[in-house]
């Protein structure tokens, strides 16, 4: 190796710095929806996702250590007369409201916690909001040494798709409240209906998909028998009427949806699947029409002079020339049409509020204060799954189409 | 353009268009105009705007929604708060593409890292709001922090941040453009990356060849050639930035000084549609010039070549 050679090398570091962390970043907040959702819901809410390959300790054994070990034992076996691995004798001081009295009160005159700090806070009357706080931790542990508190799981499990998936919202999980035997729990009947309940992911899945794939493939059905038209059949007012099209792209969705839902409820069509396909088979319209016009138009001449020799008339020229040759431009076409129809939410919410979408459903799941991040993660996930599955199975088609999009006027 | 040999009936044309405008019309035109109507009614759309008119109070008769849409002091925090959304997100999108694509294109791993940035893309906005809200999250009750954020805070030894819910709303508008630049920096990159491998070879091994650093390079030819392409994402990315909705209705409702405008129409819809009109025509009536710009643009473009 010569020093030419290494220098280079060196020189390039930078460069793999700034691109492998900016990919990290990219990388991170999205892993972190992802491996929380395999999470237990204590787990979630007592230690970072970032913990999950790390062995936390019990939670309350430190502050346990430094309070209660000196006299208890680590185990809290060192006292035959206080053994707090006896569920018997913790049950009672599991409460913090218990225990703070107990700890006050001392044994025969002798306080009974060793460590000078702790000692202070829990004599001091004046604090002893703050001193019930500090308590709680080491009061979750003596229930965690006696078997009879409720260890927090940190095992990686599949639970909260499940909960997710069927809308349940208990404290515990399905799985758990509908165990081997149990043949109804609350609005649950404990087999393969409960995918079908309204508040469920299940649900809001089938209706994503009811609602994208034909609201995917009408537009371009139509799109591609007027984009014939304005390449190949000769009409008046051709040109204007192509740019008045190229011009209603402009249209933002949110200036139609009110006099639209307003049209519905006359119709009678409010909260009906036939009712959204033709909104967004509208809105997919103009861009659909101008990509797959400038495609066909693009198409040698002479192929349709050729087949139309040949005896075949515009209606067979569209369905054995012009729509197998101009599947490259669908597929982009379908791709763009598909991920903008599964991932929105505020056509979704106007026009079919019955039959709530996956993006609805996540949005009646978010708690401000952060109680259920356990079933949240679960359903963003589930509503990621299959776009993301398309855009890597497609992005070729994807970029071209984006690449044809993006010098439209 | 269309060979004689292909006869067609007058007919024709029309049952093939007939499904796409009949479609467009209602779904599309109709709409549109009908907009344009309401924004000049009350709020149940019966009667003229003119009528909420208080007397002594200042009023644009008629359009009066209007008035309310540009002087209406949340309104004007909404106005703020869009013209910053672009003033920052656009270079900041058009900024991070451009480096990323820059960059990548001296690596071997290329493929894999686009896919990764681009990868938000196939992300609803919902959904990149859950996974930003979990980044963002505060606990506040003492416990430990399980957004990564606030938990390389506090594990610095600083104190925890309220990053959607602060006092300071430069705070929350901040937070949610990180959230924007995240999802769209993919789309620029992409777009940036196919201009610059159109970008002549000979040209930029001429210019090394002579001792130009790779600094000059991009600067002074790179640079120039896809300067075009950069006004065009540009002017794409202003248009998206205009209509911010999703994020801001999933993270903060436009609550803490984060209001924008079509967040704002979402919330009239039901309780006042004139005035929520008012604020769709308003949004369109800024989106008309920057489209001109870029067909202006695209004409020119096309020329050059």
């Amino acid at each position: 190796m010569n020093t030419e050679r290494i220098k280079r090398i060196l020189g390039r570091i930078p460069v793999h710095v700034i691109v492998i962390s900016m990919v990290v970043i990219w990388l991170v907040p999205t892993l972190g929806v992802f491996v929380t959702s395999f999470r237990s819901r204590q787990a979630v809410r007592t230690s970072g996702w970032w913990t999950v390959l790390s062995k936390p300790s019990p939670l309350g054994q430190q502050e346990y250590g430094t309070a209660c070990a000196s006299c208890h034992g680590a185990g809290g076996k060192a006292m035959a007369t206080a053994d707090l691995s006896d569920p018997e004798v913790v049950a009672e001081y599991m409460k913090t409201n218990r225990l703070l009295p107990l700890l006050r009160q001392g044994v025969n005159g002798q306080p009974m916690v060793q460590d000078p700090e702790w000692q202070a806070l829990v004599q001091d009357t004046s604090r002893t909001k703050e001193a019930l706080d500090a308590l709680s931790p080491v009061s979750q542990y003596l229930g965690t040494l006696s078997g009879s508190g409720q260890a927090v799981e940190y095992g990686l499990t599949a639970s909260n798709w499940l909960d997710a998936l069927v809308g349940y919202k208990g404290t515990a999980t399905y799985q758990k409240d509908c165990a081997p035997g149990v043949s109804e729990s609350g609005k649950f009947k404990c087999n393969a209906s409960d995918l079908l309940n309204p508040e469920g992911m299940a649900r809001a899945f089938l209706n994503s998909l009811l609602v994208t794939i034909p609201a995917t493939l009408l537009p371009i059905l139509f799109a591609a028998l007027a984009a014939y038209a304005f390449a190949w059949l000769d009409f008046r007012g051709r040109m204007w009427m192509f740019a008045l099209l190229v011009g209603l792209q402009i249209v933002p969705l949110q200036m139609t949806l009110v006099p639209i839902a307003q049209l519905y409820s006359k119709l009678g069509l409010q909260s009906s699947f036939i009712g959204i396909w033709l909104f967004h088979t509208g809105f997919g319209l103009p861009y659909a029409i101008y990509l797959l016009r400038n495609f066909l138009g693009g198409l040698p001449r002479d192929l349709f002079e050729s087949i139309y020799l040949d005896g075949a008339n515009h209606w067979t020229a569209f369905w054995k020339l012009a729509l197998p040759l101009s599947v490259p431009a669908i597929a982009s076409l379908g791709i763009f049409q598909f991920l903008w129809v599964w991932n929105d939410l505020l056509v979704a919410i106007i026009l079919l509020p019955g039959n709530p979408v996956l993006t609805y459903q996540i949005t009646n799941l978010i708690d401000p204060r952060g109680g259920n991040w356990h079933l949240l993660t679960a359903a963003a996930f589930l509503s990621m799954i299959v776009p993301m599955l398309v855009f890597l199975a497609f992005q070729r088609y994807f970029v071209r189409g984006l690449l044809a999009g993006a010098v439209k006027g | 353009m269309v060979p004689k040999i292909m006869k067609q009936g007058t007919l024709t044309p029309w049952l093939y268009l007939a499904a796409a405008l009949i479609i467009m019309l209602v779904f599309i035109v109709y709409p549109t105009i009908n907009t344009a109507v309401l924004s000049l009614r009350d709020k149940t759309g019966t009667q003229s705007a003119a009528v909420d008119c208080v007397p002594g109070q200042a009023c644009w008769g008629v359009f009066d929604n209007y008035h309310y849409a540009l002087t209406d002091s949340e309104m004007v925090q909404a106005l703020r708060n869009n013209a910053l959304w672009i003033l920052l997100t656009v270079p900041g999108t058009v900024g991070a593409g451009l480096l990323f694509a820059v960059l990548t294109d001296r690596v071997r791993y290329e493929r894999l890292a686009k896919t990764i940035i681009f990868l938000p893309m196939a992300i609803s906005f919902v959904g990149a709001g859950v996974i930003w809200r979990f980044v963002y999250y505060l606990e506040a009750g003492g416990g430990s922090q399980i957004g990564v954020l606030n938990a390389i805070i506090t594990a610095l030894g600083g104190q925890p941040i309220a990053w959607l819910t602060n006092r300071s709303w430069i705070v929350n508008n901040t937070s949610l453009w990180i959230v924007w630049i995240w999802l769209w920096s993919g789309f620029c990159m992409t777009i940036l990356s196919a201009a610059l491998k159109g970008v002549p070879a000979e040209l930029l091994e001429a210019a090394r060849v002579d001792g130009a650093t790779e600094w000059h390079v991009f600067w002074r030819i790179m640079f120039p050639i896809i300067l075009p392409t950069i006004t065009v994402v540009a002017t794409t990315m202003v248009i998206n930035v205009l209509k911010v909705f999703d994020i801001v209705f999933v993270m903060t409702n436009g609550l803490n000084g984060t209001e924008v405008i079509a967040n704002r129409m979402f919330k009239f819809i039901v309780t006042n549609q004139g005035r929520s009109m008012a604020m769709a025509v308003l949004l369109i009536a800024l989106t008309i010039p920057i489209m001109i710009i870029n067909v202006r643009r695209f004409r020119e473009q096309e020329r050059i070549r």
